[in-house]
């Protein structure tokens, strides 16, 4: 076609095609390929076939992990979602009507900056915040808020709740930039319809479950799944905060540490990646999911 | 008055002025500032709690009364921070490398996308879903390959291998945005240019880069913001003899809480903490909208 055209294309492409063919296409087929192997990381590669997943099916850890995965996938999400949906609609609507405009409480900008902040942390800091947070004597902020009568609370330490510390840091960082998103997603829908809903006596809770939720259900399904996302992740959070990572005795393992600690600490490469293979079609199964059943006949605003 | 109000309503409803709906907004939105309110207290309280605990020595913050002032405001802990715990290297580390990645990252990712977007050809459509099929993939799911790719590189505990990687693990998303903000750009500007003879890389650097500059920014910010945060890859390339000077921020700080742990010797860690932090309020006191903005344009595409 025109001068020039394919030598500027092949110029444009090659370096970004070679990078990431290199470090994530490359990487991500190995993983496929290695978890069928005893490979420690070192030396020889063996081909075992199927063992490594036969040896997950009866590896307790694994189980363990994937209760906290679900644990986290299902609760997240929802006490997130809830949370940033109420914010929202508080800060863009709750200020009632004046002048055919809906408008926010007074200062919905102030709130909405300081919501918004954690989510600028990165999450290897949020978790060593929250280690002390949580700090099992005196020197942890919540038991040092606690009458000095009370015994500490081990929080982390203890593993009946060391799960729900880590679900409550994620909430903690998430919900800012959730009301920011679905703060974005009510400002577009039109003030008319408000009014018009307003004039015909609803109230606002009849406001925010007959039109804000089924008018913002396309972003509450994206929320859903970026949530999801965060939910089978946490690593920075476990690996730094959790006592003994992963422990007290495997009450905080997910498979992302699991991944993690069987490719750098206990020299199973192979291992590590046939874990990394379930992984994959979890997240699969997880977002095929989603769009499944969250699927409604879309509202246009 | 709840009666009251009920008896009311319809027959003033066609009146419009209602007083006993006013009463019902003003207790609503004195609620709705409550529940704002607890909420922005969760958020900030665990970061003045850093702030002041920063100041306190060991016996102070081991007192409980998290939110007591300090007895004497003195920088000691900082200079700690600064000189043994290195927290001032481990962020200027962090600085170095998101400049050049996130750099890399922003030029490579519009070249590809440019192409990929605007320009037909044998193999067009392939190229783009491998990237695109990057995003569907979980990061750590390819660790253990990813480590030995770059080991056998010699890239293992350099800069050079930590840019590579954060740019290569950046163009899934970033080439999936801006090829769409391509596509959306007139043709007529570009077809005018080329009458001109403008030459295809003139074009794109100075034709399709200006036109493009606000999917640009987003999405600088997007990589800026995510690259920071990475904690899961400079955990899995940093390292090797020596890896320890060219630590990233992330990194450096859940290093200086292991081993503030250890002699439970915390004052130093809130120092570091504070510096981390300090910075990244003053970034987003500057540029607050265009943070929230670029950070949620991924999601509302």
């Amino acid at each position: 076609m025109r001068h020039g055209k394919y030598p500027f294309i092949i110029g444009f492409l090659v370096v970004p095609v070679a990078l990431y063919a290199t470090f994530v296409v490359a990487a991500y087929l190995q993983t496929f390929q290695l978890s069928l192997t005893s490979w420690s990381g070192l030396g020889k590669i063996d081909y075992i076939g199927f063992d490594n997943f036969v040896k997950l099916w009866h590896d307790e850890t694994f189980w363990k992990s994937i209760k906290h995965n679900l644990f986290l996938l299902i609760l997240l999400p929802i006490i997130t979602i809830v949370i940033a949906l109420v914010f929202a609609f508080l800060l863009n609507v709750g200020g009632g009507h004046r002048g055919g405009q809906s408008r926010g409480v007074w200062g919905s900008k102030i709130y909405r900056i300081i919501f918004f902040f954690p989510q600028l942390l990165a999450l290897a800091i949020v978790a060593v915040i929250f280690g002390r947070v949580f700090g099992p004597d005196k020197s942890g902020m919540l038991n040092g808020l606690f009458p000095a009568s009370w015994k500490p609370w081990l929080f982390l330490a203890d593993e009946r709740y060391a799960m729900a510390c880590i679900l409550i840091v994620l909430i903690w960082q998430a919900v800012g930039f959730y009301v920011v998103l679905f703060s974005a997603g009510m400002g577009s829908i039109s003030d008319d319809i408000y009014e018009a809903a307003a004039l015909d006596g609803a109230t606002r809770v009849t406001l925010f479950f007959r039109i804000t939720v089924p008018l913002l259900w396309s972003t509450i399904q994206v929320a859903w799944v970026y949530l999801g996302i965060a939910a089978f992740d946490a690593f920075a959070l476990v690996n730094i905060m959790s006592v003994d990572r992963g422990g007290p005795n495997g009450a905080t393992s997910v498979l992302s540490l699991m991944i993690y600690r069987n490719a750098f600490d206990f020299s199973q490469a192979g291992y590590a990646c046939a874990l990394g293979v379930v992984l994959f079609f979890l997240t699969l199964t997880f977002a095929a999911l989603t769009l499944r059943v969250t699927r409604r006949d879309s509202v246009e605003a | 008055m709840t009666l009251v109000a009920e008896a009311e309503t319809p027959a003033k409803k066609s009146a419009g002025a209602k007083p006993s709906a006013k009463r019902d907004i003003n207790a609503f939105t004195g609620l709705a500032h409550i529940a704002l309110i607890a909420w922005a207290l969760v958020t900030a309280g665990p970061l003045i709690w850093v702030l002041l605990a920063s100041f306190k020595n060991n016996t102070e913050i081991f007192l409980g009364k998290p939110f007591a002032l300090p007895s004497s405001f003195s920088l000691q802990t900082y200079f700690d921070a600064w000189t043994e715990a290195h927290i001032g290297r481990y962020f200027l580390n962090s600085v170095i490398v998101v400049i050049i990645s996130t750099a890399g990252t922003m030029l490579f990712g519009s070249m590809a996308a440019y192409v990929l977007a605007r320009y037909r050809f044998p193999g067009n459509r392939f190229i783009y879903y491998m990237f695109v099929s990057g995003l569907a993939f979980p990061t750590f799911m390819a660790l253990a390959p990813l480590f030995y790719i770059l080991k056998n590189m010699g890239l293992l505990g350099s800069y050079t291998g930590l840019v590579l990687v954060y740019i290569a693990y950046s163009l899934p998303f970033t080439v999936f945005f801006l090829a769409a903000f391509f596509k959306s750009l007139p043709y007529e500007i570009e077809e005018a240019a080329t009458v001109d003879g403008a030459s295809h890389t003139r074009k794109f650097f100075q034709i399709m880069m200006p036109m493009a500059r606000s999917g640009l920014v987003s999405i600088t910010i997007f990589n800026i913001v995510g690259q920071w945060n990475q904690y899961l890859l400079p955990v899995v390339v940093m390292t090797g003899p020596g890896a320890e000077n060219r630590y990233l921020l992330t990194q450096g700080i859940a290093n200086i809480s292991v081993s503030a742990g250890y002699h439970a010797q915390w004052s130093t860690l809130f120092a570091a903490l504070t510096l981390s932090i300090l910075p990244m309020i003053v970034v987003y006191a500057i540029f607050q909208r265009q943070i929230q903005a670029g950070l949620t344009a991924g999601a509302v595409k």
